[in-house]
């Protein structure tokens, strides 16, 4: 019999590195536009992941992650302005620990009860939260109001200043692939067996004697700080930070970034980003169906989309990855690793 | 020694008794079946052992702690650990790592996290898989295994806990006669290990398997004592075991 399993981890291995040497050799290559275009899409990337975390591997919809992707934008943005601090090693960790409790906070709200919180509840409450702190973000002068927080000063590495354009990129193209092996292993873990059991059987795995609402507030609060951790880079890549980054909007765009790419699958989060982000601005300028067409898209462009979404999900719910991937591969397999160990220790002996 | 003790326990559910003061006693290393016709009970005073269900009134306590009110996780820490009626296993999982997902469960995050266990449980595994005939077939998808394979698996990952109780909800559903009777063999040494309440509704396994029967009817405790004495209960006869 082939050994099925182990072509698609090999698949998605080549991905994953086809993906990042493309990453690593491309800037060098393009336009500053271009560059800035994909530092972004590396920094939403970071969000998607998050959410993937959180829904893909943990089996809850949150509708909320743009609340600690913004929030923590906000308070990086914040900390430099008022303290005049643009290092990187000390806004980004601010991020991180700002995403961390708000988190945390959202956990004990939401996720850490006596009983295992429903599906909707967990969506509703992380949406509500959401929502509530975009309108506070709107209406409080302090934070800057409607407009937010502009003209934000450049990220640091002591006295070396980090510019948009390629230095940038490579930098957040850096702390993707640091929180994404971060991530790849988690997932592949003991721990990230246990979610595969949450997600496949939640209550077998109550009875099992596993406390699931733990398990789940472990990976929301972790996926708090990957988000925090995006919210800052985006903010100080864009010298911006509004109320927009925080709502029910970004969320509900991360939700899609994921579904199209892929859910539980990591890559796939990354992949949904760069291709929605690349056909958002490629699409409506599209002239090679004449100008009909050219100003359908212009204006049509989010009904294709929505209907491409809705394809994807009626007829391909594991997005562009589960052409190449099945979904038993998400899983951690300790019982294959230990089969390729009895035979290397077969042949050894 | 008693290790289950139910004391009185009822079960409404509104106008409806599921459970009207129930009393029933497991021993230790007691094999202890459940039974009675559909709607007696059976169900809800697991779901109530289960903690899938909070009694409406009376207490229920394993080796002298109460845990009447504790949720399914604290129960299983407790001691108590089950196998469902319906099939629970992890379809998309290998069945090694099925059976390492039970073995692991007393682990910290912190070990889970670093995978520190994985090696020390690897023998458990194997022995585990071994003894329930499914070692060969650990590599593949527990979903792919035969209905009976499943509920073995099940009962094994149940047992990989060191439970002091395990309820069997109808273990042998939906197997072939072949399957049943090596369930029946692959349950007696379980008797070493730990006390089993069984609610099953094949008469004749359980006759073979148990010591001790407690017979429900319309929520009520019909008769409860050895299965020569129970099956002999003119009342038993007259409302479960006519033909018996």
């Amino acid at each position: 019999m082939p050994d099925v399993r182990r072509t698609t981890i090999s698949v998605l291995t080549a991905i994953e590195l086809a993906l990042l040497a493309l990453a690593l050799a491309l800037p060098p290559f393009l336009e500053n536009f271009w560059v800035l275009f994909i530092t972004k899409i590396f920094i939403l990337s970071l969000l998607a992941i998050s959410f993937d975390l959180v829904w893909g591997y943990a089996g809850m919809m949150s509708f909320g992650q743009a609340l600690f992707f913004g929030a923590s934008g906000y308070v990086a943005a914040l900390l430099s302005q008022k303290t005049g601090i643009s290092s990187v090693f000390v806004l980004l960790p601010a991020a991180a620990l700002a995403g961390l409790l708000l988190a945390l906070l959202i956990a004990v709200l939401v996720i850490l009860g006596k009983r295992t919180p429903s599906l909707a509840f967990v969506a509703l409450g992380t949406m509500t939260g959401s929502y509530v702190i975009e309108r506070l973000a709107r209406g409080w002068s302090y934070v800057g109001g409607q407009n937010g927080i502009s003209s934000l000063a450049r990220l640091t590495v002591g006295d070396f200043e980090i510019e948009e354009g390629i230095l940038f990129c490579y930098m957040a193209l850096g702390v993707l692939v640091v929180i994404y092996l971060l991530c790849r292993w988690l997932v592949r873990s003991q721990f990230g067996l246990v979610l595969a059991g949450v997600r496949q059987h939640e209550g077998r795995i109550a009875f099992l004697g596993y406390n699931v609402q733990t398990f789940k507030a472990v990976i929301f609060s972790f996926a708090g700080v990957i988000a925090g951790i995006s919210g800052a880079l985006f903010a100080f890549h864009e010298g911006f930070v509004g109320p927009g980054q925080l709502g029910p909007v970004l969320s509900t765009q991360v939700v899609l970034y994921v579904l199209f790419g892929g859910v539980g699958t990591l890559v796939g989060a990354i992949i949904g980003v760069a291709v929605l982000e690349l056909m958002n601005f490629l699409t409506p300028q599209v002239e090679f169906f004449g100008p009909v067409v050219k100003k359908f898209l212009e204006t049509g462009w989010p009904i294709l989309l929505g209907v491409l979404l809705l394809v994807t999900v009626l007829f391909r719910p594991t997005g562009l990855m589960g052409f190449v991937m099945r979904d038993r591969s998400r899983s951690p397999l300790f019982g294959k690793k230990e089969a390729a160990g009895d035979a290397a220790s077969a042949e050894r002996s | 020694m008693s290790l289950l003790d139910v004391r009185a326990v009822s079960k409404n559910y509104g106008t409806l008794t599921a459970l009207s003061s129930v009393d029933m006693v497991v021993a230790t290393r007691e094999f202890h079946g459940l039974i009675g016709p559909n709607g007696s009970g059976k169900s809800t005073m697991l779901k109530c052992l289960a903690g899938a269900e909070i009694p409406s009134a009376g207490r229920i306590h394993l080796a002298g702690r109460d845990i009447t009110t504790l949720s399914p996780q604290e129960r299983s820490r407790a001691g108590l650990s089950l196998k469902f009626q319906i099939t629970s296993i992890f379809p998309e999982l290998a069945v090694y790592d099925n059976m390492l997902i039970a073995l692991q469960a007393r682990q910290s995050i912190a070990g889970l996290l670093r995978s520190s266990s994985r090696d020390v449980l690897h023998a458990k595994v194997t022995d585990s898989l071994d003894r329930f005939l499914l070692r060969d077939r650990q590599y593949d998808m527990a979903g792919e295994l035969s209905h009976g394979q499943q509920q073995w698996l099940e009962i094994a990952m149940a047992l990989a806990l060191e439970p002091r109780l395990l309820l069997l909800d109808e273990p042998t559903a939906g197997m072939s006669p072949q399957e049943r009777r090596a369930t029946g063999k692959l349950l007696q040494p379980v008797r070493q290990q730990c006390s089993l309440l069984i609610v099953e509704h094949d008469l004749d396994f359980i006759k073979d398997i148990c010591d001790f029967l407690t017979v429900l009817d319309q929520g009520q405790v019909v008769a409860s004592g050895p299965v020569t004495e129970v099956q002999n209960d003119a009342r038993v006869k007259e409302v479960y075991l006519a033909n018996v």
